[in-house]
């Protein structure tokens, strides 16, 4: 490819990589003034405790979604077992469960003052000590159950997409499907378990919901005690930067550490590979069935308990306005969110010099931020937009010079791009590396290019990574609380800043109604995505 | 999915619609949340028939939103819990004083900003709840008793990353001095039985279920829990009768400096300081009216009547950041 060709991807990376450091130059800004006060006193009382907690959470939830995301993924893209064919999209529902309800769920639920203790004491008498649920293992459980499906649902399309060549290759060879996994299969799918683990990590750096309910202290709880009760928003992004920076070096080892693995695109298996019987049969059952009550069932029943008890009342047609801007905001979010990202990688694939390298990084970063953080800063760089620009153009129009961006509907799909790209991003570049690059060189030979190439070649291939990225955005985007609080144009309530007003009152029960609608409109794309995709690989 | 047609044409709407400005309607930032403030702004726009738009989130972003607008204000006011984070916002620069005879003979002067950059709508007690069953009234004294050995493995408290908690303690360092309320603050913090809630309604229940004996809570807490469950093992107990008085906070209510409808906006504060509206604000959250004249309802009435702190409110403001960290100090997590 000649440099020209090249540069052509300059224009549109810069952009969607200045969007993105626009709100992070506001963190960086911050660093104009230190507030020795403050510094000085999160560094005698808080920081080591809260550097502790952040570590030891990392640390538990990164081993525990690779866990159970690896060998779920495993099971039920490779394996035949009872129960395989409805678990195989049924562990991914759990996806549709923000952390923050699965927090509340379960601390409500097992709590010493909850159903169960309650129910333990009652028969085996009131000195009855049980292990605490706000405990460090609590959080981690918890975490893990929701962010698992990142991993499973990466791993998932890595394993299928390898089909049965190479496998069955190591078989050949004498290796047994132990000896076949650690040294086939699970290499060739690490690029795409790591991109997993990455968003999942990603996600509990900036998680603050799940965390306040347990009040389990972390680097992000310090982020917003400096913000909330010092009301200094300056110390807050400067500790924001640092989380930033901390999430780059994960980022940059994750990738060194990837390497120079070799994908590619195989003929899909039609059977799976090995049948599974008698004990191992169950043993896997039991497993999958497990994590799924665990991570779903339970919650899902609790919540409608609650609703049944706390929330039938509070039904009422307001919730179709609720749930019509939240389906609105989630398709529009996930249709421009997949778009920007499918352009990024296709930057990335076809001019991997180094600043366009740079610039795909740089545009990845807004999923790392605490939501709160990353959304006032878009609030402040988009406040500075109207100013700057906006205003004084519009009034040289002859315009009304009013803001346009701030509390517009264009401002908040902004700011999930700029949360979500990285979201959208793994899935298609792993997609996009899986296509040889002598593919589109063959249909080009054959006189195929251009948006050509791109509808007949690549548009089928990237399909499936396509919809899981669409997906993930879609839930995402839903669940989202922060900037979706602080940027919606008035009269745009969603489900999710109804949760939030229940939560943020103590009212978990009744928060039980806006949380079954989210899930409930989360799932149906789940579903149907989950079992598309399987049917355009099996 | 939307054709792409319809989309721009979406997107367009919306874009204008953040710029329109009608003459009678009023934009309020608040983050006291939708169920608790409709029905009062329902019933002005019936008498009025000024339309009121507002949204809803925490205190510190709906603040930090205000001031990044600036001159190009969509806000007119800032409605918002808690004395401490009202402070901050006058601090901030970001309200705008303004003096109305109608507010002055409705609120209490400690109920107000000095600068007259906002005023309380709501009083709320922040005072202790015990349990009926392992505690007697005569054991209960003063909030700074529950530092006593007494209470060791019986207290319950929630977060101190809660204003409510930031706002008590505020007041004990003005009533008592630094060293002297750390070792308050201490002696509650060893004698907690669990870790620290994240609510005070978990605070109620974990009292109801056994796991302590007595915690400091809110009050409208304790009257939304009582309604869902009327057997409620579980009593507010009015502390510091023989001295200064239990500690009171507020929710209220300021003019934001660049307000783009000031007259509107201050006619509609007005009107929610007169009994009409004081009567649907207070109920709908179970709280005091912030009017004297006002009486609460039957159910708050019958928690029975206690000697308030006289401290002006602002104290929770002005010892914030001091309260904040002299609680990380003290452990209080």
């Amino acid at each position: 490819m000649t440099h020209r060709a090249q540069r052509r991807w300059y224009l549109p990376v810069f952009a969607v990589a200045a969007l993105v450091l626009l709100p992070l130059s506001v963190l960086l800004l911050s660093w104009q003034s230190i507030d020795q006060q403050i510094w000085s006193h999160l560094w005698d009382t808080q920081l080591p405790r809260l550097l502790g907690n952040t570590l030891t959470l990392v640390l538990g939830v990164g081993l525990g979604v690779t866990l159970l995301g690896v060998s779920l993924a495993w099971l039920t893209s490779l394996c035949e077992f009872p129960g395989r064919r409805w678990l195989d999209w049924a562990l991914m529902l759990p996806f549709a469960i923000p952390a923050y309800v699965l927090a509340f769920v379960f601390v409500g639920l097992l709590d010493f003052s909850g159903p169960v203790q309650s129910l333990l004491r009652e028969w085996f008498g009131s000195g009855l000590r049980l292990p605490r649920v706000r405990s460090t293992g609590g959080v981690i459980l918890v975490l893990v159950l929701v962010f698992y499906p990142y991993v499973y649902l990466l791993a998932r399309t890595a394993f299928m997409a390898q089909g049965k060549g190479l496998m069955e290759a190591a078989r050949v060879l004498g290796q047994s499907p132990w000896q076949a996994f650690w040294r086939v299969a699970l290499p060739m799918a690490r690029p795409a378990i790591g991109a997993g683990v990455a968003l999942a990590l990603m996600e509990t750096l900036a998680d603050f919901g799940a965390v306040a309910v347990f009040n389990f202290d972390t680097f992000t709880t310090a982020i917003y005690k400096t913000w909330y009760g010092f009301f200094s928003l300056s110390s807050a992004a400067q500790l924001a930067s640092l989380l930033l920076l901390a999430v780059m070096l994960v980022l940059y080892g994750e990738r060194r550490a990837r390497g120079a693995v070799r994908t590619g695109n195989e003929r899909p298996r039609a059977q799976p590979l090995y049948h599974l019987r008698g004990f191992k049969a169950l043993a896997a059952s039991a497993w999958c069935l497990l994590v799924f009550a665990c991570a779903f069932v339970i919650p899902l029943l609790q919540l409608l308990v609650w609703f049944w008890q706390r929330g039938r009342s509070d039904l009422d047609e307001r919730y179709t306005g609720l749930i019509l801007h939240t389906l609105y905001l989630g398709v529009m979010a996930a249709l421009i969110t997949v778009s920007v990202a499918l352009l990024l990688a296709f930057a990335r694939r076809q001019a991997p010099t180094r600043v366009i390298r740079s610039g795909v990084s740089l545009a990845n970063l807004g999923y790392a931020l605490p939501g709160s953080v990353l959304a006032v800063s878009i609030m402040l760089a988009f406040s500075y937009l109207d100013r700057v620009l906006v205003i004084p153009l519009s009034g040289f129009l002859g315009g009304a010079g009013k803001p346009l961006l701030l509390g517009s509907l264009s401002a908040l799909l902004l700011a999930y791009l700029v949360r979500f790209i990285a979201v959208a991003y793994g899935p298609l570049e792993n997609s996009l590396a899986r296509i040889r690059p002598s593919l589109p060189e063959a249909a080009r030979s054959l006189g195929v290019s251009g948006p050509l190439l791109f509808c007949k070649v690549y548009l089928p291939l990237l399909l499936p990574g396509a919809l899981s990225a669409a997906l993930l955005v879609f839930v995402d985007v839903l669940k989202e609380m922060p900037a979706t609080l602080l940027m919606r144009p008035f009269g745009w309530d969603t489900l999710a800043v109804r949760i939030f007003e229940m939560t943020s009152e103590g009212e978990w029960a009744r928060a039980s109604l806006p949380a079954l609608t989210l899930v409930l409109v989360g799932l149906l794309p789940v579903i149907g995505l989950i079992r598309r995709s399987a049917h355009r690989i099996g | 999915m939307l054709a792409p047609k319809r989309l721009l044409t979406a997107l367009a709407l919306s874009l204008m619609a953040s710029t329109a400005h009608a003459a009678d309607e009023v934009v309020v930032y608040s983050s006291r949340i939708d169920e608790l403030i409709k029905p009062v702004f329902d019933a002005y726009t019936a008498k009025t028939g000024v339309k009121i738009k507002f949204i809803t989130d925490k205190e510190a972003p709906l603040m930090q939103r205000i001031k990044a607008e600036g001159e190009n204000a969509s806000a007119d006011l800032l409605l918002t819990v808690d004395a401490g984070n009202l402070w901050q916002a006058e601090k901030m620069g970001i309200l705008q004083p303004f003096t109305s005879k109608v507010i002055d003979a409705n609120i209490p002067l400690q109920y107000r900003s000095s600068a007259h950059a906002w005023t309380g709508l709501s009083l709320r007690a922040r005072t202790l709840a015990y349990s009926t069953e392992r505690v007697k009234p005569s054991d209960l004294s003063t909030y700074e008793a529950l530092a006593d050995k007494q209470w060791e493995g019986r207290l319950c408290l929630r977060t101190a990353k809660k204003v409510y908690n930031q706002s008590l303690t505020a007041t004990l360092i003005e009533v008592h001095g630094a060293e002297k309320t750390e070792q308050i603050l201490k002696g509650w913090v060893g004698n907690l039985s669990t870790d620290v809630f994240s609510d005070d309604i978990a605070v109620l229940e974990a009292i109801n279920a056994g796991q302590c004996d007595v915690g400091i809570v809110n009050t409208y807490y304790y009257g939304r829990l009582h309604k869902q469950n009327p057997n409620l093992a579980v009593k507010l107990f009015w502390p510091n009768q023989g001295d200064r008085g239990v500690h009171v906070n507020l929710s209220g209510i300021g003019l934001t400096r660049h307000a783009p409808h000031p007259e509107a906006a201050k006619a509609l504060v007005e009107w929610m300081t007169t009994p009409e509206a004081q009567r649907i604000f207070a109920d709908v959250n179970q709280e005091f009216p912030a009017n004297p004249a006002v009486s609460p309802s039957a159910e708050v009435a019958s928690w029975g009547k206690f000697v308030p702190d006289t401290l002006p409110v602002e104290i929770a403001g002005k010892r914030q950041a001091e309260a904040i960290r002299l609680m990380d100090r003290a452990g209080w997590n």
